[in-house]
């Protein structure tokens, strides 16, 4: 995976709580099977009117935001299905850096594998940060996920948490497949030390025995 | 004073090291058409192969039309080559899957559990977020996304930070016509659509002894709408009762040795929790969504909220958006709201119990004129067993639609759609905008709501029918 250290990006806001990933990308793309090319779907009930040509209105038409690549929003963004193809919009449409007060559990994770950082800052500063976004058009953020911290065009900055190890892996652009079958061994002695009739095979030998 | 969750958690630890998080163990991997294909891709371009396919299993359900002459290919050739794609990988990989055709067949989280594939003290994963259904049983179960559903497939193993636990005690009886379904929009209603997020949901305290395995799994379906990572209940005789005799259970001696086990499983009384959230079930009435998010729900007697009265300024701002989009205005009670559409079925309430409590309503009625009503059962044995029982009969006496298994009308992935501007009351999970086709208006119910709101044609209180 693509390393991230440093990365500076035109921001984006999304002024709108409980995003959920339906709306993110709509369940009728999630029955394509390839990972690729899924950003022309973004948001796509708010991009496209119904037939089919887009929606003046949804914000990230505005011109200014032509080319964002850090989406500025508000809480629990990215909540409900777990469908991995909303990272995957997003990344593909260009986003790296996503900033909330918070965000859903599996959403956050699959950020994290599809090498998108998401930043949760409480709500007073996600507020400093949208009143800038709006004030200066072409603003722009410097995020260092190194030291953990954001700083604007204008000097504004503030510092984040994040996972140790989430942000070591995207820093070394690491695959965590690759990282836990370091411990092959050790699954390989779990495997044979949990052999319980309650942890055994779902398949043959037993298959249809009480069918 | 172990908490259940630390309990499962120290059984499942593969590794544990400073710097990165703990590695557990998989004891389920259940997969569907929608989540899967591009794992297996990532697989198969890293040489790699799937760890335990012999753990692992999978059916087809998100796309499956439920039309009794429902046959492959599919009509629609996208959805066709998913169901092809999940063929190919689990043909190529040695893994067992229900094809649309076999009697099993259903919801992923129906089937599992009645196949006995769900064990207490078990860790359970699926690329579906309402995998957190299985904590019904003790086990700890959570959603995960495609990259995670490789990391599985490769491993049997997940990188995993403990979540912090947030108790919800329930006291009180439900009262007759007041579902577990009911109780579970109360709680999110209560917690707010992200309330949950980081935690673990355990659900201690009489009234959670006193539910069924049906009431439970609905519960612990639910339990992600308010965010949280999974829902949790120990396991008890109710759950060792359900389990006996299912096909992938332990047998004979073998299970009596597992519930031997299964019985350490719970929270010392000492178990410290990070937050508590205490619910009285006793005075509750039947409870219906008014807006976009399961958290904008009120009580069937209730009117549509004013957003003016929230209070915080996101809430009054959402509040607005969703009413917009329902089509909905502030003061409407909620009984004079019509509905176009009702839908019975999904992984929160496509089970027999469901069934039976909206045939209960439906029986010697008839749908009201205009509305288009569907009953689908979760799975294969579900419709099976309603139609020993002549539950089909009632339905189709009554005007409602009787399908074949599948998510159907829950997140319109396949042929059963509400159109734009219609109204449905829905005992699925989600009334997400567009979730059941573009445009449409969710209304998440309990079965009897629902099937009261069929006979009458506008949301109704089922206990005015019975
Ligand atoms: S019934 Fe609905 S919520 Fe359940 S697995 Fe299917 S689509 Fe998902």
């Amino acid at each position: 995976m693509e390393k991230f250290k440093e990365f500076k990006g035109l921001v984006a806001t999304l002024d709108m709580s409980n995003v959920d990933t339906d709306q993110i990308v709509p369940k009728q793309f999630l029955k394509l099977i390839h990972r690729t090319d899924f950003g022309k779907y973004l948001f796509y009930h708010h991009r496209y009117t119904e037939d089919g040509g887009p929606n003046p209105d949804f914000v990230l038409h505005q011109p200014r935001f032509n080319g964002a690549t850090i989406l500025l929003t508000r809480e629990n963004f990215g909540c409900g299905s777990s469908r991995e193809h909303a990272p995957w919009a997003l990344r593909d449409y260009g986003f790296r850096v996503l900033i909330a007060p918070s965000f859903a559990d599996i959403f956050k994770t699959n950020c994290f594998k599809t090498g998108i950082l998401p930043v949760e800052l409480d709500g007073d500063t996600v507020e400093q940060w949208f009143k800038r976004v709006d004030a200066i058009p072409g603003y722009e953020i410097t995020v260092d996920l190194v030291n953990q911290t954001l700083t604007g065009i204008d000097g504004f900055s503030s510092s984040f948490e994040v996972d140790r190890f989430l942000k070591h892996c995207l820093v070394e652009g690491l695959d965590q497949i690759s990282l836990s079958l370091e411990h092959e061994a050790a699954i390989e002695a779990y495997e044979q030390t949990h052999r319980e009739p309650w942890q055994a095979s779902i398949t043959a030998p037993d298959v249809g025995r009480l069918q | 004073m172990s908490a259940l969750l630390d309990k499962i958690w120290d059984e499942h630890l593969v590794v544990r090291e400073a710097v990165r998080p703990d590695l557990l163990y998989v004891d389920r991997h259940l997969i569907h058409e929608v989540t899967s294909a591009q794992a297996f891709d990532g697989l198969r371009s890293a040489g790699r192969s799937v760890r335990r396919p012999d753990l692992t299993f999978a059916t087809m359900d998100h796309v499956a039309p439920t039309d009794t002459n429902r046959c492959r290919p599919l009509q629609d050739p996208i959805a066709e080559a998913q169901l092809d794609a999940l063929e190919r990988n689990c043909r190529d990989f040695g893994i067992e899957l229900l094809h649309m055709g076999h009697p099993n067949q259903g919801v992923i989280h129906v089937v599992a559990p009645e196949l006995g594939l769900i064990l207490p003290g078990s860790t359970v994963l699926c690329g579906d977020s309402h995998t957190s259904t299985h904590g019904a049983f003790g086990a700890l179960a959570f959603g995960i996304g495609t990259s995670e559903v490789e990391h599985v497939l490769a491993t049997q193993c997940i990188p995993q930070a403990k979540p912090k636990t947030l108790a919800v005690r329930v006291r009180g009886t439900l009262g007759s016509g007041v579902a577990s379904k009911d109780l579970a929009l109360a709680i999110i209603g209560r917690l707010g659509a992200g309330g949950g997020n980081g935690h673990l949901i355990e659900y201690i305290g009489e009234t959670i002894s006193g539910l069924s395995m049906e009431q439970r799994m609905t519960l612990c379906n639910m339990s992600v709408e308010c965010g949280a990572k999974a829902g949790l209940i120990a396991p008890d005789e109710t759950t060792f009762a359900y389990l006996k005799g299912r096909r992938y259970a332990p047998q004979g001696a073998d299970f009596d040795r597992a519930v031997d086990y299964w019985r350490t499983l719970y929270s010392n009384s000492d178990a410290a929790y990070d937050r508590e959230l205490v619910v009285d079930a006793s005075g509750l009435a039947p409870h219906v969504t008014w807006g976009a998010s399961p958290a904008q729900v009120t009580e069937i007697d209730a009117a549509v909220p004013d957003p003016e009265s929230l209070t915080h300024e996101e809430e009054r701002e959402a509040a607005v958006r969703a009413l917009e989009y329902m089509g909905l205005q502030p003061g409407t009670p909620m009984r004079d709201i019509p509905v176009d559409y009702v839908f019975i079925g999904s992984c929160t309430n496509g089970r027999l119990s469901d069934l039976r409590e909206a045939a209960g309503i439906a029986r010697n009625r008839k749908v009201a004129r205009g509305v288009t009503a569907l009953v689908v059962p979760g799975s294969g044995p579900v419709k099976a067993q309603a139609e020993a029982e002549g539950l089909d009969r009632v339905f189709l006496d009554a005007g409602f639609e009787w399908r074949e298994p599948g998510c159907s009308m829950c997140l319109g992935m396949n042929p059963d759609i509400v159109p734009p501007g219609k109204r449905c009351a829905s005992t699925s999970n989600r009334n997400f905008e567009d979730r059941q086709g573009r445009g449409s208006r969710t209304h998440l119910v309990s079965p009897a709501t629902a099937a009261a709101s069929a006979i009458t044609g506008r949301l109704t209180d089922p206990r005015e029918l019975e």
